[in-house]
């Protein structure tokens, strides 16, 4: 709560600096806009904000589910089989050099100017994330733990201590991957939707740019941190309900 | 040799004969150093072995290669006393509680059952659990019970694995004093009956529990017996046989 009402003081103090820096530097409004004139068109436009928020709402979700599910899949796949960790793993890593942002284009020319290029891009910007953390996570199970589990059986199971030992240790590490997922997802979707596309915010605010409505791409630019913001803690809540039994779950937004 | 008492039999769900262990020609080297070489260990049948000896001499070493966790740079020839192999038919128990923080005591008691794909036997965990003074903490989770706890905990799970041999690294060194004697004196009624060997480096550990008492010592390191001590475990360590044996045993240990 305190950290709340700090967070709120902080930004009153930046909103009153913007106020001053667009009075005093005497700035045209198609350059930098007064707070109240973003209030004012964020009041205005609510309904068109609404309805292209959904839409990139939708992608990032989208987006998230399905890299979520490749990430996970992936890295039990390097995790259960050697064969897999030598054949894929150097050119998984390899391929990290690859802009994810050149890919954009491409996306839009084979997937459409609709739904699915913007889904697959934030699908691939965190896809990476995740594979690496869970994978992480699963290649560092306590030996202590392996050990016992190699007493307990008479002959090796591997998948059976996979699923009740070295998955659910390796759960806090994917729950790390997808925090950062969560951050980076929306970057995704914008990129998506900048390439080529006829609705989201990132559509919003190249049309709003345009047609000089600069007060209208700030108002889009707080949906979408607004957005961002809430996609994260609702990923944390999630997350910290889900893995009671780890105290080292970060806690980025206390301060001491 | 003791019997098995009637309590035990009572935890125990199947009626094995006590199994003897005899390991011939063991030898360990690493990196570059004999820690030992041609060592022979037998463990009487239905016996409780300490094994004494000062840090960094090979004693946990020696222990897993009993448990089958073959260290690297480790061989030797390991029997039952029936001539079979010992897979499947050892409990282990080491320093650390080995709890899985995300299950909670009773699930963490019956992991074995679990592992090896077979029905998770309940009321015979909730017997061990009351056994070892845990009836009320069976729901918990590892990390809000204290030290000694979990290891109780540790020793309801190494029961309900119901081998005839029990294999235990230094189980109670972690722990303070009072919990320590309290433990100690639970392990040598609940483990009665039972071929145990407990590692350790404190000499009125040894001399508490053991039925049986090896000293390793020297490098490359070497076994021998100390004469049996008068007196069922657990024994007082006031006990005058107690004090003038751990003299006796400071002795051999500075002499070599």
């Amino acid at each position: 709560m305190k950290a709340l009402g700090r967070s709120l003081v902080t930004l009153a103090g930046f909103l009153l600096v913007w106020q001053a820096v667009a009075m005093l530097g005497d700035l045209p409004a198609y350059i930098l806009p007064e707070p109240w004139a973003v209030a004012l068109s964020l009041w205005h436009h609510s309904g068109a904000l609404l309805h292209h928020a959904g839409v990139t709402a939708l992608e990032i979700v989208l987006g998230m589910a399905l890299g979520t599910l490749m990430g996970c899949a992936s890295a039990l796949a390097l995790g259960y089989s050697r064969r897999a960790r030598r054949w894929v793993l150097p050119v998984l890593i390899a391929s990290q050099a690859v802009p994810v942002f050149a890919i954009a284009p491409l996306l839009v020319l084979w997937l459409g100017y609709g739904l699915g290029s913007k889904v697959v891009m934030a699908m691939l910007i965190i896809y990476f994330p995740v594979t690496a953390n869970f994978y992480d996570g699963l290649r560092h199970t306590q030996r202590g733990w392996l050990d016992l589990a190699r007493v307990m059986l008479p002959a090796p199971r591997p998948w059976a201590v996979l699923r009740h030992i070295a998955i659910p240790a390796a759960l806090p590490a994917l729950a790390s991957g997808l925090r950062v997922a969560a951050a980076i997802a929306p970057i995704g979707a914008v990129i998506g939707e900048w390439v080529g596309s006829s609705a989201g915010l990132g559509y919003l605010m190249l049309h709003a740019n345009s047609r000089m409505q600069v007060d209208l791409m700030f108002a889009a630019l707080l949906v979408l941190a607004a957005l961002a913001v809430g996609l994260y803690f609702l990923v944390d809540a999630g997350l910290r309900r889900l893995l009671p039994w780890h105290p080292a779950t970060p806690d980025s937004f206390k301060s001491d | 040799m003791t019997l098995p008492q009637p309590e035990s039999i009572f935890l125990s769900a199947s009626l094995e004969p006590p199994l003897g262990v005899s390991l011939r020609a063991a030898r360990l080297v690493y990196s570059g150093l004999t820690l030992f070489d041609g060592l022979d260990l037998e463990l009487r049948a239905g016996c409780f072995t300490c094994l004494l000896g000062p840090s960094g001499i090979g004693k946990s070493s020696l222990l897993r290669l009993l448990a089958g966790l073959t260290p690297p740079g480790v061989s030797g020839e390991l029997r039952g006393g029936d001539g079979r192999t010992l897979a499947g038919r050892v409990a282990y128990m080491a320093q650390q509680d080995l709890l899985l923080p995300w299950l909670n005591v009773l699930n963490n008691v019956t992991l074995g059952n679990r592992l090896r794909g077979e029905a998770v036997d309940r009321p015979r965990a909730l017997r061990l659990l009351a056994r070892v003074g845990l009836a009320d903490a069976a729901l918990a989770r590892p990390d809000t019970l204290s030290g000694g706890m979990r290891q109780r905990a540790a020793l309801a799970r190494t029961l309900m694995e119901d081998r005839p041999v029990v294999l235990m690294d230094e189980p109670f060194s972690g722990l303070d004093a009072l919990s320590r004697l309290r433990l100690q004196a639970l392990a040598a009624d609940v483990l009665a009956g039972k071929t145990v060997l407990l590692v350790t480096h404190d000499p009125l550990e040894a001399l508490r529990l053991g039925e049986h008492i090896l000293i390793m010592n020297g490098r490359p390191a070497a076994l021998s017996a100390l004469p049996d001590l008068p007196g069922a475990p657990p024994r007082d360590p006031g006990d005058p046989a107690v004090q003038a044996a751990y003299r006796a045993i400071l002795q051999r240990l500075e002499a070599a």
